[in-house]
């Protein structure tokens, strides 16, 4: 008989013991003082983790050899104990700033799986058993005798499972309702309430469990929210981290004046991606665009390269066909364009939208045509509009599905693959311009376009950086890293 | 004499006759309570009446059997059924801040109906049943019954033959009653072969290895097919049905090895089981199991026969007859062929006989037989107090009739579930000794 209840409590114990293990459920969160700046620093460093768990997911199949190197690659070398203190308080940083609304949490949980499954994959099977027994789970494992006794049972019922495996591997004991996936599709072994689950196996388990915990406290985060926002040294960097997009940010203008406006029609139907085709057509047939429009694709065209005067030539002759004359155009929308290329107000450079700020912020309402159809359209109408793109149905149909699985990037970095009669796009879409260029790429045969990103001009005032003015070195640091990181090898 | 076709015309007089004298209530209310272990679990339950005309009412609950009993009596529902165990009163839910409202337990339920079979059974249709596509009810309750066991370590199990063409499911364990829908979804999910609708001819698709389930249940279809399907469905016997099962096979059957148990395999396909699994295996409804707030029929709830004929063929005659010999001699006159929903009895299986299960009318005739045994009766019902004496006439009445034997199997089935909840306070108060 087991009496769960007798547990040593571990207060004030020495380094080791807290951090015993390399893996956690990150039930209690860290209860030291840190400074700002470890704040921040463990904060962006594990959302850039979490941003390359999310970029592996796409451009290889999880937990496969590739994938895995590339993941060992990507974790850090210093102590033990550092990783794993930095870990559970990271984990509990980005945990305020991506509680706040749905869209935030299902990424931040699924990123975390897939790292969290990564992990637990990675541990010796001791060290897996260990952590079962250390998280409460009632995960026995069944006897050599048991298992001799059901072992035909065994191998008809589950994937994969031989007679070997079975002599050498666990067998896990678990309540039914907690393997709830394996007991739907029948593809496990059912005696007297139990699932019987074998060592390969247990890993969908324990991270049904870790996501169901995950889920359950970001809610509760949710709640408490409201007094850690009034703390000002933070809010502004929570913020942040929500919105958060680390990579090329496009905001320096290169081949500026190499789209002539000529050009524009064709390009929106070859190398644009398809929210700002559906912009462009928008314009081009109601001679018009609301704000959220403009912005969206004003400073995507800025992004590839059109200058200020081609803008504003460009807006004016659309707006002028529709209900604003040259006049009204110069007082009202004028303006507003010069003010995307900071020449106005704040002289702020405004930089075009990460495709991550294009699907959370700012959805579309009726009259709108901004944002991502992939998450914004409804199913019927996206299909319609790739059909009349001449996507063929059955690629219609995978991006149909990847957008049912919430995979918008995904959905339209295969819409790219369909439209350029390729199989593997070649790189993790991020941005809208970052599919321009990738597209200018591949149709023009080459590398040709050359990546210069000009360190010293990034502006400070620049609202997607997570800087700060004041540390100069840890910012060039971390400038080096967002360099390696945008850079596709 | 006048046949069912007055069963609209009988309800109204029998069914306060049941209410009163047959319908047990105690038993009833010992189930529904579970031994008193959670607060307040039978004052939250919901109840659902379909009173005559058709009229329905949800969200009815009660706080006593007492209670219970008089709301029936008062409204004599045609049908009962039983829903979820709330969290507040559902007679009061309209009181409650919206949102909070909500249902938290309930038993796990299954329902097996025999017009999900019609496209493989040949005697009868839609709610016809008889005596020879009966035994695909027996086939479903011994494969059910044996997993819901075995598979799922459930105790508790109440069968009841719905009173037409079907049984239910109710599985009354603890565990059962705190699944969450997601739960009740994988377990019926877990029990379901029989995969497609009309489009589908293939219904049932097994690939190596076969789970033990699986097999399990083909054991028991197996032991059954012969005598079934080849007998008593002939479904050999004309060239329609023997195409409805070339249908299922490969166009080059003639060309498979057969192997030494005579099951014909080709690349891992397993014809021979498929086609007769599709003939008899369960065919479950999974949204009847997965809500948690689903209402199923009441066990000795009446199934109310809705005949396409309701009126009085002789109106006169009726009143007559029923100015002379009051609604119980009218009894002699009319029957009504509303079966109770009664439990089954898993041991005697093989020899039930849906059509011998009692009607409304036969046990309200029952009740008036007269007894040699009453005289002393009356005595006793002197000395006691007029609700316990109504309640042991109650007893005394309901033995009198054919209702009796299934009262008995609903007894033995709360004796079980006493004795367990016994053992379970016991090794809790074990557990805290210790310490």
């Amino acid at each position: 008989m087991q009496f769960p209840g007798r547990r040593k409590k571990l207060i004030g114990s020495s380094q080791n013991d807290l951090y015993d293990h390399c893996l956690q459920f990150y039930g209690q969160p860290p209860l030291e003082n840190i400074s700002l700046t470890e704040f921040e620093t463990f904060a962006v460093e594990r959302l850039k983790l979490l941003k390359t768990v999310e970029n592996l997911g796409v451009s290889c199949v999880k937990n496969s050899e590739q994938y895995t190197k590339k993941l060992d690659a990507e974790i850090s070398r210093i102590s033990e104990y550092e990783k794993r203190r930095k870990d559970h308080i990271s984990h509990f940083i980005l945990r305020l700033a991506y509680c706040q609304t749905e869209d935030l949490r299902r990424w931040f949980i699924q990123q975390e799986m897939d790292l969290f499954r990564y992990r637990f994959n990675d541990l010796h099977s001791k060290h897996k058993t260990d952590f079962l027994h250390k998280n409460n789970l009632k995960y026995e494992t069944v006897s050599a005798e048991e298992k001799k006794s059901l072992q035909d049972k065994l191998i008809a019922s589950s994937y994969g499972l031989s007679g070997t495996k079975v002599e050498e591997h666990d067998v896990y004991k678990v309540p039914f309702q907690d393997a709830l996936d394996l007991v739907r599709t029948r593809k496990v072994y059912l005696l007297a309430g139990n699932a019987y689950i074998p060592h390969h196996e247990i890993v969908t388990i324990v991270l049904n469990d870790f996501r169901t915990r995950l889920s359950k406290a970001l809610a509760m985060t949710a709640r408490s929210l409201p007094a850690v926002q009034s703390d000002e040294r933070l809010q502004p960097l929570l913020s942040h981290l929500s919105h958060a997009y680390v990579g090329q940010d496009y905001s320096i203008q290169k081949n500026i004046g190499k789209i002539s406006l000529e050009q524009i029609d064709a390009l929106s139907g070859k190398s644009f991606p398809l929210c700002m085709r559906h912009l462009h057509k928008a314009l081009r047939e109601n001679h018009h665009l609301r704000h959220g429009g403009r912005m969206q694709y004003g400073l995507f065209l800025k992004g590839i390269g059109l200058s200020l005067e081609q803008a504003l030539q460009f807006w004016r002759s659309e707006f002028v066909k529709g209900k604003v004359d040259a006049d009204k155009f110069d007082k009202a929308y004028a303006y507003s364009v010069r003010h995307m290329f900071g020449k106005e107000g704040k002289r702020t450079d405004y930089t075009p939208y990460s495709c991550m700020k294009v699907i959370l912020s700012n959805p579309p309402s009726q009259g709108d045509y901004h944002g991502c159809p992939f998450r914004h359209s409804d199913p019927e109408l996206l299909k319609q509009k790739l059909q009349n793109y001449k996507v063929s149905p059955s690629g219609t149909n995978q991006i149909l599905e990847l957008v049912k699985g919430m995979h918008y990037q995904l959905a339209c970095q295969k819409y790219f693959e369909l439209t350029h009669n390729v199989e593997d796009a070649g790189f993790s879409l991020n941005h809208p311009n970052q599919y321009f260029t990738e597209s200018q790429k591949l149709l023009s045969g080459g590398r040709d376009i050359k990546k210069e990103v000009d360190m010293s001009q990034r502006s400070q005032e620049n609202p997607a950086s997570v800087t700060r003015p004041s540390q100069a070195n840890s910012k060039q640091i971390f400038l080096d890293e967002i360099q390696e990181l945008s850079d596709p090898s | 004499m006048p046949t069912s076709d007055y069963d609209p015309a009988c309800l109204p007089d029998l069914l306060p006759l049941y209410y009163r004298r047959l319908f047990p209530f105690s038993q009833y209310y010992r189930w529904l309570s579970y031994g008193g272990v959670s607060k307040n679990y039978f004052q939250n339950r919901e109840f659902s009446f379909t009173l005559k005309d058709d009229i329905y009412v949800r969200y009815q609950s009660f706080t006593t059997q007492n209670e219970l009993e008089k709301e029936m009596q008062k409204m004599v529902p045609y049908k009962i059924d039983i829903g979820a165990v709330y969290s507040h009163r559902p007679s009061q839910h309209n009181a409650v801040k919206s949102g909070t409202f909500q249902a938290l337990e309930k038993e796990l339920v299954f329902d097996i109906d025999m017009t999900d079979y019609d496209d493989v059974r040949r005697c009868c249709s839609a709610a016809d049943i008889c005596s020879k596509c009966w035994t695909l009810m027996t086939i479903a309750i011994r494969i059910l019954d044996r997993a819901l066991r075995e598979d799922f370590g459930f105790h508790h199990l109440l069968w009841v033959y719905s009173g037409r063409r079907g049984v239910h499911c109710w599985v009354c364990d603890d565990a059962a009653r705190k699944l969450s829908v997601a739960a009740r979804s994988a377990v019926a999910e877990y029990l379901s072969l029989i995969k497609g609708g009309e489009e589908t001819v293939r219904k049932v698709v097994l690939s190596d290895p076969i789970h033990p389930f699986i097999n399990h249940s083909l054991s028991v279809v197996e032991r059954y097919f012969c005598q079934y399907a080849i007998v008593e469905q002939d479904i050999l016997g004309s060239k329609e049905s023997v195409d409805k099962v070339l249908a299922l096979l490969p166009e080059d059957i003639l060309s498979f090895p057969v192997n030494a148990n005579y099951s014909i395999k080709k690349g891992g396909q397993y014809f021979d089981k498929e086609i007769m699994l599709q003939y008899c295996y369960p065919r479950l409804d999974v949204n009847v199991s997965k809500g948690v707030n689903h209402l199923l029929k009441s066990p000795f709830s009446i199934h109310p026969k809705t005949g396409e004929k309701e009126y009085y063929q002789s109106n006169l005659l009726y009143t007559l007859l029923f100015k002379r010999l009051g609604a119980v001699g009218c009894l002699f006159f009319f029957f009504s062929s509303s079966r109770i929903s009664v439990p089954i009895d898993l041991k005697e299986l093989n020899t039930f006989d849906p059509f011998e299960v009692p009607t409304i009318s036969l046990i309200c005739e029952e009740l008036e037989r007269p007894r040699a045994d009453e005289a002393e009766d009356d005595d006793v019902k002197d000395k006691e107090n007029e609700q316990e004496a109504g309640e042991r006439r109650r007893i005394r009445d309901y033995k009198r009739t054919s209702l009796a034997k299934y009262v008995k199997v609903f007894d033995r089935f709360l004796e079980a579930m006493a004795r367990s909840r016994k053992g379970e306070m016991l090794q809790k108060s074990d557990l805290q000794k210790d310490f």
